[in-house]
């Protein structure tokens, strides 16, 4: 049985112009110690995902189907109560901005003990004690003196890692890290990505990284999944997605990076921009802005298909691996 | 000479500081029984000197809080130097009062950002293309500024039709282009861009990065283009300055630098992209953090994180030498041949 396993999980926001789906057909697993990237534009439902996960969706958003299976428990159908001693303790979340995740008038110590006795008995000392020791872990200098500090006190590469260190408080099994480093800069993004991958690694802790930078994804992940406008449109191992892309739009996100084209040259442009999600174009929502857009584009959804080890949902992938199969089988005729 | 006439805009020594002591009666404190009055400063650019050159697109790059953003405000007079001076086409503009300084206006413009806040959202886009060329050519008819304003809108990408909807109405991508416009409407020959593409998605900074490209084709423009993003420097840039604490850690053609930074700093940020390769990161590890701009260290302003600093580093500060790649490099270390 996989750690997390989300099977057709729909989300939906019921506003005043009316209902609109936000995520729908959403299917992915995650095994214990993998890693697993999310991808994609602003509006794909990225983020949306990795907060329905912890029934983290505040009103009018909700989950209007599927199921989101942690250990066989049912998270989309759990109490709130049931919810809490799930969230944080064993599936925590790490967001984009530190500033906004910590609160300005509590020492980082107060909040970590917080969280640590609302989920165990133990003493204020002991509480304290593990809290520091995480703070040694994510490479904080002189955690005895950082702990009774504020959090303006630190740099936002500081912040960060006691977000890092907070979400690592109860030894989660799983890390949803919404865009962690992406109000970081460069310098500091790579420190923080080093040391998410060790106490990954080292604990064997589940990372879901949602990102939309495609360096990162291949730089940190074992799989991935790529979002447009609401679902998943190629799934499978990163070097194969990152290698050898098969649905246009993820081959037009990686020809679109300025490393992919020779310098001072025009770079490959994906015309237009993602649909908002009241209206989503009928058939596949990239057919607007598909190169290889076909009549079946138009007016009928995409299924998935396989591609080596990726699920693709495209229909000129599918068209041409039925004819792939086809030669494949007259040439086993002849 | 020929320098000289090559050279658009030349900064010299230019320092900016920003008091954040407020005003006056907050300035005064009580020291040992006696009422002292207070200054702390942030130090925004130290004694940079930099030229941009007819025709290129110089980028300048480097980490949030290193200045990058005060040289792009300070060069378009936005922000007055606190010492130093800024000349376009060899006249000083530094010190030119509001009047005078308009004809300079009119050849260079300005990029913003944040097409979310750069846009007036309660004027249409028509009216945020119009003003400036009626601004700047009061004798204008109606007609040749509409016509004006439908060829710049043309060159960005937008249909002139639009011209009557708000800013609210265009996604990011779309208001960046009309910035873009809004920029060009003039006719400028020298745009500062500052992050024009660091709010925008992957795909949509390839359509403002190309537009942006072919606008300087077309139009002879040139760049000073201020950014954090390196990948699109490599790309984008004809040369490249790396700032680092509001001083000049290094100066190089784009492919110099690529190929060969020399400045340490310049190492461990090039080390520090994301790039598409399987794998770990092989990123050098700086010690420590960014010192603040407040209270800046003596010396080398990266000594404190640098691996090869000595003890000359913490007492000299380390000026420009020319570099065997066309470029220019403030280090002790390179200077002395130590790495």
């Amino acid at each position: 049985m996989a750690l997390l396993e989300v099977n057709n999980l729909e989300v939906r926001f019921g506003l005043r112009s009316g209902e609109v789906t936000a995520l729908r057909d959403i299917n992915f697993s995650l095994e214990r110690g993998e890693r697993l990237g999310v991808v994609g534009e602003s509006g794909a439902g990225k983020s949306v995902l990795g907060f329905s996960i912890l029934n983290l969706l505040s009103k009018p958003g909700y989950i209007a189907g599927g199921e989101i299976l942690f250990e066989g428990q049912n998270l989309a159908a759990m109490s709130p109560k049931q919810l809490r001693s799930i969230r944080g303790n064993r599936i925590s979340m790490i967001f984009q901005d530190p500033m906004m995740t910590l609160n300005p008038v509590l020492t980082i110590g107060q909040q970590m003990v917080e969280c640590l006795l609302a989920h165990r008995r133990i003493s204020r000392t002991d509480a304290r004690r593990i809290a520091v020791q995480k703070l040694k872990q994510v490479q904080i200098p002189s955690p005895e003196t950082r702990i009774d500090q504020y959090p303006h006190e630190l740099s936002g590469g500081m912040r960060q890692r006691i977000v890092i260190a907070i979400g690592l408080l109860m030894d989660p099994d799983i890390i949803i890290a919404d865009e962690p480093t992406t109000a970081l800069d460069v310098t500091i993004q790579a420190e923080i990505m080093d040391l998410m991958l060790d106490l990954c690694e080292r604990n064997s802790v589940a990372l879901m990284l949602i990102t939309h930078d495609l360096g990162i994804v291949s730089q940190m992940t074992r799989q991935a999944m790529v979002m447009y406008a609401g679902r998943i449109i190629e799934q499978g191992p990163t070097k194969e997605i990152i290698n050898d892309a098969q649905h246009p739009y993820t081959q037009g996100l990686m020809n679109a990076l300025p490393q992919m084209a020779l310098p001072g040259q025009r770079l490959n442009q994906i015309r237009g921009s993602m649909p908002p999600l009241q209206n989503i174009p009928t058939g596949c929502a990239f057919n607007p802005r598909c190169d290889y857009v076909m009549d079946a584009c138009r007016h009928e959804l995409p299924g998935f298909t396989r591609s080596g080890g990726c699920r693709v949902a495209c229909h000129m992938v599918a068209q041409m691996k039925l004819e792939e199969e086809a030669a494949a089988r007259a040439l086993e005729v002849n | 000479m020929n320098a000289q006439a090559k050279s658009l805009v030349q900064i010299r020594d230019l320092y900016k500081r920003f008091s954040i002591s407020g005003d006056f009666l907050d300035q005064l404190k009580f020291r040992g029984g006696k009422l002292v009055r207070e200054q702390q400063h942030v130090h925004a650019i130290n004694g940079v000197n930099l030229d941009v050159q007819r025709g290129e697109a110089l980028c300048v790059v480097g980490e949030s809080g290193c200045g990058k953003s005060t040289i792009a405000r300070t060069v378009m007079g936005l922000l007055k130097p606190s010492a130093g001076s800024i000349s376009y086409g060899g006249e000083r503009i530094d010190h030119l009062s509001d009047r005078q300084i308009l004809p300079y206006r009119r050849k260079m413009q300005m990029i913003f950002q944040n097409p979310y806040a750069s846009l007036n959202p309660r004027m249409t886009i028509a009216q945020t293309l119009e003003e400036p060329v009626r601004f700047h050519n009061p004798k204008a008819s109606a007609t040749e500024v509409r016509d004006k304003v439908h060829e710049v809108m043309q060159s960005v990408g937008i249909d002139p039709s639009w011209g009557k909807r708000f800013s609210h109405e265009f996604s990011g991508g779309q208001r960046q282009r009309i910035s873009i416009a809004r920029a060009l409407a003039v006719d400028p020959e020298f745009i500062v861009a500052d992050e024009p593409i660091s709010a925008l998605d992957v795909s949509i900074q390839a359509q403002v990065l190309n537009l942006m490209m072919d606008a300087q084709e077309s139009r002879n423009l040139t760049y000073l283009f201020i950014t954090h993003d390196l990948s699109v420097v490599e790309h984008f840039g004809t040369r490249v300055a790396v700032m680092y604490l509001g001083s000049l850690c290094e100066l190089a053609p784009t492919k110099a630098l690529f190929a060969t930074p020399r400045h340490p700093y310049s190492q461990a940020l090039l080390s520090a992209i994301p790039r598409l390769e399987d794998g770990r990161p092989a990123h050098i590890r700086l010690q420590g953090e960014v010192s603040t701009p407040v209270n800046l260290p003596s010396g080398c302003v990266f000594h404190g994180r640098c691996p090869h600093a000595n003890e000359r580093c913490s007492r000299e500060i380390p000026t420009l030498i020319a570099t065997s790649e066309g470029g220019q490099v403030a280090c002790h270390a390179v200077q002395e041949g130590r790495f």
